[in-house]
């Protein structure tokens, strides 16, 4: 089971504490936090379901490459870092 | 007449409200984030924003009359991209984003139908909400018009809409603005379009396509309620008129400049308007250094200079399209500037004061119609 964290400057728009899902993709383990907290997605993932330009998510430290596909592996209690890049101002 | 009125900006929704003699800022909504656009709905009270916040998206969030919490609602969205397929070029060869950027339009739809709303976006999308914006559909007509691949982005990156003006005898007769595309209309509620920007010109192309309607950067449309065969236009490179229903345009000689971003239509005088105007696309800042707001009574053949109340030395404020407002008396206006001023009249321009100069760049100004 991996677990989910989410940057402080979202929980002013939406709260999001941290999760432990299941999941062996990064794809999978959102799609598993988002079905239980269906508003948080739509801050994190644009409509085409891709990471939005200026968010960026870690896993275990490393960024995440595949920012359309959401395919890179996670681990078994992996530790997922949602962050806002600092692209965005 | 209206005693209050909301200010979207970069750091907030502002509402400002008339006292005994005065306009001053009673509440901030939204503060520190970017509200790109608002709508204070005349039909049941209801208060809309659009923000956009740079990391997490764009979002629409209302405020019911009476209530005191905003709702989140839906925000429009663009359909999937069909699987395998790349994001669509513009004509240039620049990557489209197929997700909405900006909320660039908000209007009432149909007066008899509370709830009903239009919106603009970019890229250049048109969404019809009848849920007071729990739900929103894409108009596919527009979307899939071939010509609407054509659009490009003029000020922005990507082209949008940003005006939507509703007939007033007929809400299935609706006419859109794009930057940059032309004007746009339906006569059937949005399931067929048609141009309708001929006789428009644009000074930014070769000159055997100056006349292409589909090339005309629009930075703003609106249609006289009073009088609504009077439309009047701000476009990149002139100001035009049509009283014909939009059917064809006339360019009008203005002084000192016929560049700027917004325009507002009296009412019920269909020949009077009121225009910020700029130096020039290439120098976006007053002429002179002094702030006026441009008014015409006479359709156009003259206009005069409102200076009345305004800076006139070393102000560099800029109206974009949606800061400029008036309310339904015709007589109150207001507007709003990328450096944080905001002025009101309540004399249709012959004198202004200040609310602030001191707010965050403005975007958009509205007026709440009284009750």
């Amino acid at each position: 089971m991996a677990t989910v964290h989410f940057t402080e400057t979202i929980q002013r728009h939406v709260p999001c504490p941290p999760s432990t899902v299941g999941g062996t993709t990064v794809r999978e383990v959102l799609d598993a936090v988002f079905d239980a907290n269906p508003r948080a997605r739509g801050y994190v993932l644009d409509e085409q379901h891709e990471l939005r330009k200026h968010m960026a998510i870690f896993i275990d430290g490393r960024m995440i490459r595949d920012r359309t596909g959401l395919s890179d592996p996670v681990g078994a209690d992996a530790e997922v870092y949602v962050m806002q890049a600092l692209s965005g101002g | 007449m209206s005693t209050r009125l909301f200010a979207a900006t970069r750091k907030g929704l502002f509402q400002i409200d008339r006292g005994t003699s005065r306009w001053t800022v009673k509440k901030v909504h939204f503060l520190g984030d970017n509200a790109s656009l608002v709508l204070p709905d005349p039909r049941d009270g209801t208060v809309y924003t659009a923000l956009g916040h740079g990391h997490f998206g764009v979002k629409v969030h209302r405020l019911r009359q009476g209530a005191r919490k905003w709702e989140e609602v839906a925000t429009p969205s663009l359909p999937p991209r069909p699987e395998g397929t790349a994001p669509r070029t513009d004509p240039m060869g620049r990557t489209i984003p197929d997700s909405v950027q900006l909320i660039w339009a908000l209007e009432a739809a149909d007066p008899a139908r509370s709830g009903s709303l239009w919106c603009g976006t970019i890229p250049g999308g048109l969404f019809r909400s009848d849920d007071a914006g729990s739900s929103w559909q894409l108009n596919t007509a527009l979307w899939n018009h071939p010509k609407r691949l054509e659009w490009m982005g003029g000020g922005a990156d990507y082209p949008g809409i940003h005006s939507v003006s509703v007939d007033p005898r007929d809400p299935n007769r609706v006419a859109v603005g794009v930057s940059t595309g032309g004007v746009w209309a339906t006569s059937d509620g949005g399931a067929t379009w048609k141009i309708s920007s001929h006789g428009l010109r644009a000074d930014y192309v070769p000159p055997e396509q100056a006349r292409d309607p589909h090339l005309q950067d629009v930075h703003r449309l609106v249609q006289c309620p009073g009088q609504p065969e009077q439309w009047w236009i701000q476009h990149h490179n002139g100001i035009f008129r049509s009283s014909d229903d939009a059917q064809s345009w006339h360019e009008l000689e203005v002084a000192p400049s016929s560049f700027g971003f917004a325009v507002v239509v009296h009412p019920h005088q269909g020949g009077t308007a009121w225009f910020v105007p700029g130096t020039s696309d290439q120098r976006r800042i007053p002429v002179d250094g002094r702030v006026i707001v441009n008014r015409t009574r006479d359709g156009g053949q003259t206009f005069e200079a409102l200076t009345n109340g305004l800076p006139q030395r070393q102000a560099y404020d800029i109206t974009y399209r949606h800061g400029l407002d008036i309310d339904e008396s015709g007589d109150r206006l207001a507007f709003g500037t990328t450096t944080g001023s905001l002025w009101i009249s309540e004399d249709q321009g012959d004198s202004w004061k200040a609310v602030s100069e001191h707010l965050p760049p403005v975007y958009a100004v509205r007026f709440v119609r009284d009750a």
